[in-house]
């Protein structure tokens, strides 16, 4: 009896796919709609890599709280408000002029959500995963980022348990920032560690 | 590293990913639980497929919970791609409206 084909609209099997679990979860009382909503919407708009920069400005100036990072990063990392899932475990690895640190997670796409937000769609390709434990340079070359000859690279694999978040180096020429201008300098991509921090004045 | 930013290049991408976030805020399963079960199916699939794969994941992992099954999640996916074709442009699509 329906005119289908001139009044409706196709739902992609992805689309149709998910709103059926959907459905499904929502009978059985598992979830509930508006939390999932307030859950997406904090990923898209709220929880991003300027948490993280914040962390690193205060690590930068305040060299008590980058000890308490070093230590405990979590909770030196939730002092700052920025707790939460998938930062349960935080490690902050630190740049120096020794030692670079690369963070990736091979098995699939584990992040520190509450510092970094989600994590970019190139974290997530087996091509990063697989390569930025086998040739990390070559990695960093692709991002634009060449290190001194003996600079040795370290490349953290995140778990479910484990996030990392690295701190880079404070550049040059950032002497006199306040906390704000330092958290200018830093890069979602400094803190995956496949970028270095922004000089002042630098675009 | 040419790759894309953006986290979702589509809404039912968010929505899967906030239906699973909401589970394992219930205490359905825990993250390692997740891990392990989208780890392996993700490993050597290719980029584009990675939120087909982290469907499927959570699919198997409603299953061994007995929650529901792949078989349930594509009769009801039928009923709401029939209920789309039976609502005209602009309202809201209902269940309802597939006249199940």
């Amino acid at each position: 009896m329906h005119d289908h084909s001139h009044h409706g609209s196709e739902l992609d099997e992805m689309t149709a796919r998910v709103r059926a679990l959907e459905t499904i979860l929502t009978e059985k009382g598992l979830i509930d709609p508006a939390a999932v909503d307030a859950i997406i919407d904090t990923y898209e708009h709220k929880v991003g890599p300027r948490n993280g920069a914040e962390v690193v400005a205060r690590a930068w100036s305040d060299p008590a709280f980058a000890d308490w990072l070093r230590k405990d990063a979590t909770e030196a990392i939730a002092s700052m408000g920025f707790a939460g899932r998938q930062g349960e475990h935080m490690v902050a690895v630190f740049n120096t002029p020794e030692e670079h640190n690369l963070v990736v997670c091979t098995l699939c796409s584990c992040y520190p959500w509450p510092v970094l937000g989600l994590p970019p769609a190139w974290y997530k390709t087996p091509d990063y995963r697989a390569r930025a434990v086998r040739t990390p340079r070559a990695v960093l070359a692709e991002f634009g980022v060449s290190l001194p000859e003996d600079m040795r690279v370290r490349v953290w694999d995140s778990t479910a348990e484990v996030r990392y978040l690295v701190i880079p180096q404070r550049p040059e020429g950032s002497e006199g920032l306040d906390e704000a201008g330092l958290a200018d300098l830093v890069t979602r991509d400094s803190m995956i560690g496949c970028g270095l921090a922004r000089r002042p004045g630098a675009a | 590293m040419n790759q894309p930013e953006a986290p979702f290049d589509a809404p039912w991408q968010a929505q899967l990913f906030g239906l699973t976030v909401a589970l394992n805020e219930a205490g359905l399963f825990s993250w390692p639980d997740w891990a392990e079960t989208f780890g392996p199916r993700v490993q050597n699939a290719p980029a584009e497929a990675y939120w087909d794969v982290w469907s499927e994941a959570l699919i198997a992992l409603l299953e061994a919970r007995g929650i529901t099954d792949m078989g349930a999640v594509e009769v009801l996916k039928t009923r709401w791609q029939e209920a789309a074709r039976a609502t005209p442009h602009g309202a809201p699509i209902e269940l309802s409206a597939s006249g199940a």
